[in-house]
């Protein structure tokens, strides 16, 4: 049986393709696939198309040309549009943003409310959500009074509770300060491995990316790398010349490496570069 | 300075008042202000006030707060009074001046309406003290609803409400980082003369306007991620009940009402 949850088949977009000037060529032949249960980081720097790429993961654009599917649903199937987005849930950069309902659990029940789940069903469901971000104890709280990291959770809350298969979070932790960040990487990394829900991550942070399964790098529209962290990161110089940094370990090992020291490329987690840096003092002592 | 602003002006509290169904409590209020409306005499506005003061205390919230809601129209009140009195001619003559003349009539008929007044203030107060702005959002949706047939958007009414309810404290917010960054470029909010100030008021409102055009076509599209497709099909998580309770509180106004209309056919 297939178990790719999302497959994109060369992809390309462009802005106002029907009007009379479109732009450039945005995403220009993209080919991905994710299987279910897989946690994908997506990296690049500001106009590299990953945004757009996301946009497309559950049709709040559609390809200008090639196809997307999404656990077998064609992106620009109008009719299964509802089924498409409970599929695949979104998360935004801005948590104000996406916010709709001045009472926490009220905003978690918004997409429940919205597909017409009965009421003992629906409260279920919140409170599943709720508590699955450690959120519970806020519920009856206003979102005003949350703090980012806090508020993005809530965002996610709603999210999950759909019991979507896929959550795409595009740019989730940009507005957050480390705190929240971490709050909200964690708390997604915990959908991931508790209820197998697939992970799109986009993002720019590097050290978010080293903790994901997969890295796919984007840049000027195309896929140009796709593969497990430690093989991403290891590419220092590919990655420098296109405006991306690397884990500040990984940076320091290639330093190391250039300078003449038996240390391996693949170091992403600082705890492995410890243990490598250990090693070659006990080697040389 | 703006984060002190309260809209809707609700206090928490666990009292009888708090716990009606907010679609009574606006049924409620509607007969009350009926009531105080119809009634001709005296009689009916000492029923009336008989009527507020049971509801006030039943509240539990503090007469100051129902005070601090009628300051600020009083300087009204107390100009119409006076004109009233001067203008309103009929009934003992008690001074006489070139046109103006003071007569019980027109004394009697402004502390008529003063009274009206201030009870109307402190009944449509205590709807907004005592039920959450959110509460009243979906009452009034509920209330409204039968308007659907006549394809009034009842549902988009009360989404854009609470909606706008949502947004107040993050514009609120946003103002005042806009304040202080034009501050810090050197406008004069604070300060210069009134026509400088409305002047320097646009450096303020025009990134607010931007900001909020972006912020709605944000939100437009998290809410369409979310399966939003207008009021059709649509459940709630919060349902309002009413109990018994609720229909002893409106027989109890409905007796009120009656009272009034009682009184004033004896009198008329």
């Amino acid at each position: 049986m297939n178990n790719n949850i999302i497959e994109i088949k060369n992809l390309h977009f462009r802005y106002g393709a029907d009007s009379e000037n479109p732009s450039e060529e945005v995403l220009k032949g993209i080919d991905l696939d994710v299987k279910q249960g897989e946690f994908v980081a997506i990296l690049g720097h500001n106009g590299s198309g990953k945004s757009t790429l996301a946009k497309h993961l559950n049709a709040i654009l559609l390809p200008t040309s090639g196809k997307v599917f999404v656990d077998g649903i064609d992106t620009s199937d109008d009719n299964r549009l509802f089924e498409l987005r409970q599929c695949a849930g979104m998360v935004f950069q801005n948590p104000d943003n996406q916010i709709v309902s001045s009472i926490v659990e009220e905003d978690v029940a918004f997409a429940l409310e919205n597909l017409g789940v009965s009421y003992d069903k629906m409260r279920k469901r919140v409170d599943d959500a709720l508590k699955a971000v450690n959120m519970y104890e806020y519920r009856l709280h206003s979102p005003s009074q949350l703090s980012g990291g806090q508020k993005q959770r809530v965002a996610i809350a709603g999210i999950i509770a759909m019991r979507p298969k896929c959550i795409i979070l595009d740019e989730s932790t940009a507005m957050l300060d480390p705190q929240g960040r971490k709050e909200v990487f964690s708390a997604v990394r915990r959908m991931n491995s508790e209820y197998g829900i697939t992970i799109v991550f986009i993002t720019h942070y590097m050290d978010e990316a080293a903790q994901c399964e997969r890295v796919v790098v984007m840049n000027n529209g195309k896929i140009i790398l796709d593969n497990t962290p430690e093989r991403v990161f290891s590419q220092v110089e590919l990655l420098k010349k296109i405006g991306l940094d690397v884990p500040q370990v990984t940076e320091l090992s290639w330093k190391l490496r250039k300078a003449g020291v038996d240390i391996p490329s693949e170091i992403i987690s600082e705890k492995e570069c410890v243990k490598e840096i250990l090693k070659l003092f006990k080697k040389s002592y | 300075m703006l984060k002190d602003i309260t809209i809707g002006q609700f206090f928490p509290g666990d009292s009888i008042i708090h716990h009606l169904d907010p679609r009574f409590k606006i049924v409620m209020t509607l007969i009350f202000i009926v009531m105080i409306f119809t009634g001709e005499s005296p009689i009916c506005l000492g029923i009336g006030a008989v009527y507020t003061v049971t509801a006030v205390m039943l509240s539990g919230i503090k007469i100051k707060m129902f005070v601090k809601s009628i300051k600020p129209i009083m300087p009204f009140l107390l100009i119409t009074a006076f004109l009233n009195i001067l203008f309103i001619n009929g009934g003992t003559v008690y001074f006489h001046w070139k046109f103006l003349k003071i007569t019980s009539e027109g004394i009697n008929v402004s502390i008529f309406m003063i009274i009206r007044i201030i009870m109307l203030i402190v009944g449509s107060s205590l709807l907004t003290y005592t039920t959450s702005p959110v509460t009243l959002t979906d009452a009034v949706e509920s209330l409204l609803s039968p308007l659907k047939k006549l394809k009034f958007p009842v549902h988009e009414l009360a989404m854009m409400m609470s909606i706008a309810l949502r947004f107040i404290p993050t514009l609120i917010e946003e103002t005042d980082k806009i304040i202080s960054a034009q501050k810090a470029r050197g406008a004069e909010i604070d300060t210069g003369s009134l026509i400088n100030r409305v002047k320097n008021l646009v450096s303020i409102l025009i990134p607010l306007f931007i900001s909020a055009f972006r912020r709605a076509d944000e939100l437009a599209t998290a809410m369409e991620c979310r399966c939003y497709s207008g009021g059709k099909g649509r459940t709630r998580l919060r349902q309002l009940k009413s109990s018994s309770k609720d229909y002893i509180a409106l027989a109890f106004t409905v007796f009120f009402l009656m009272c009034v209309i009682v009184v004033n056919m004896i009198y008329s």
